[in-house]
């Protein structure tokens, strides 16, 4: 399995991805610089976390330029695994491959701590070696996490279950005081139409070593291994 | 061709919930500015830019602002003419 992680001036979670899908998948990890324009043929393509550009203008909304962004947009259209982690999820919805954006936390502040998300659908290619329901320590680190959409496509996103994480306590309640940056209805991660597509703010790449306080993540990165070795069966 | 000098007002949208704006109120408040009812904060961006008629110019700002300058979910813009050279 070949893993391409894109980076850009300002990405500071490429390693750990890199790593990620080495150790976690055995995988074949290779970074694709954002100005290239070629993505040599991966299985998976994960957009890191960090600051692309600085933030500059809007969160993800000068990288989403880049040239490499034309490949990444035919390859996620095409099907692909795409997984945009943090600033990775912010540049999907600047790009248009998720809707919505994402704002300013609401409480104004930089968030770096362990939160509780709940699986809301393991009928996606990210999620199927999860328990429906089951809730995830994962860390998150950002400014802003803070998802929006209108009414109406929240209510679409619901209704299509694509609402795949959200923000609960450890009891697995969706309740406000869980909620770390003030998201719509609790929303931690979406995917896109055909599911192919995820975007989330926590990092999962991060809560892969008992070391690290949590392995809740290592499921991600397990279900797309599986859903690939389902497509080539 | 002229150069215009146009600014890019871009503002929340309304009905979106703006922070900055909202602890930008509260710090106005707590220093005793009576009657601060709302606050919205946002961003100018002064272009130079350089186009045939006045006309051509702010269609080209609008072009840049539906493409990059503002995001369509959450931000409004008006753009303004301001000097011709």
């Amino acid at each position: 399995m070949r893993v391409a992680i894109v980076t850009f001036p300002g990405s500071n979670c490429d390693y750990d991805c890199y790593k990620a899908a080495e150790e976690v998948l055995g995988a074949e990890s290779y970074y694709v610089w954002h100005r290239e324009h070629d993505l040599r043929s991966p299985d998976v393509v994960i957009l890191p976390g960090g600051f692309s550009f600085g933030d500059y203008l809007r969160a993800g909304a000068i990288a989403r330029f880049s040239p490499i962004m034309r490949e990444v947009r035919a390859f996620a259209e095409s099907g692909g695994p795409t997984l945009g982690i943090c600033n990775g999820f912010q540049i999907l919805c600047e790009a248009g491959l998720l809707p919505g954006a994402l704002l300013r936390n609401a409480s104004l502040q930089y968030r770096s701590q362990p939160v509780y998300v709940r699986v809301e659908t393991t009928g996606t290619m990210f999620t199927s070696a999860y328990a429906p329901g089951q809730v995830l320590q994962i860390p998150i680190a950002h400014g802003e996490g803070n998802y929006v959409a209108e009414d109406a496509v929240l209510e679409r996103l619901e209704a299509e279950g694509r609402v795949v994480f959200r923000y609960v306590d450890e009891h697995g309640d969706a309740t406000s005081e869980a909620n770390p940056n003030g998201s719509a209805r609790n929303i931690a991660g979406i995917v896109n139409e055909a599911g192919n597509v995820l975007g989330l703010m926590p990092h999962p790449e991060r809560a892969l070593d008992p070391l690290l306080g949590s392995v809740d993540g290592r499921g991600m990165f397990e279900s797309v291994a599986r859903a690939l070795a389902g497509a080539a069966r | 061709m002229s150069v215009y000098t146009i600014d890019v007002r871009i503002t929340p949208r309304q009905g979106i919930l703006d922070p900055q704006g909202k602890a930008v109120a509260n710090a106005l408040r707590s220093l005793d500015f009576k009657g601060v009812e709302d606050v919205r904060v946002g961003r100018l961006v002064r272009l130079r830019l350089e186009a045939p008629t006045p006309e051509a110019a702010s269609a080209r700002a609008d072009a840049m602002c539906r493409q990059l300058l503002a995001n369509p979910v959450t931000e409004d813009y008006d753009i303004q003419l301001l000097s011709e050279r």
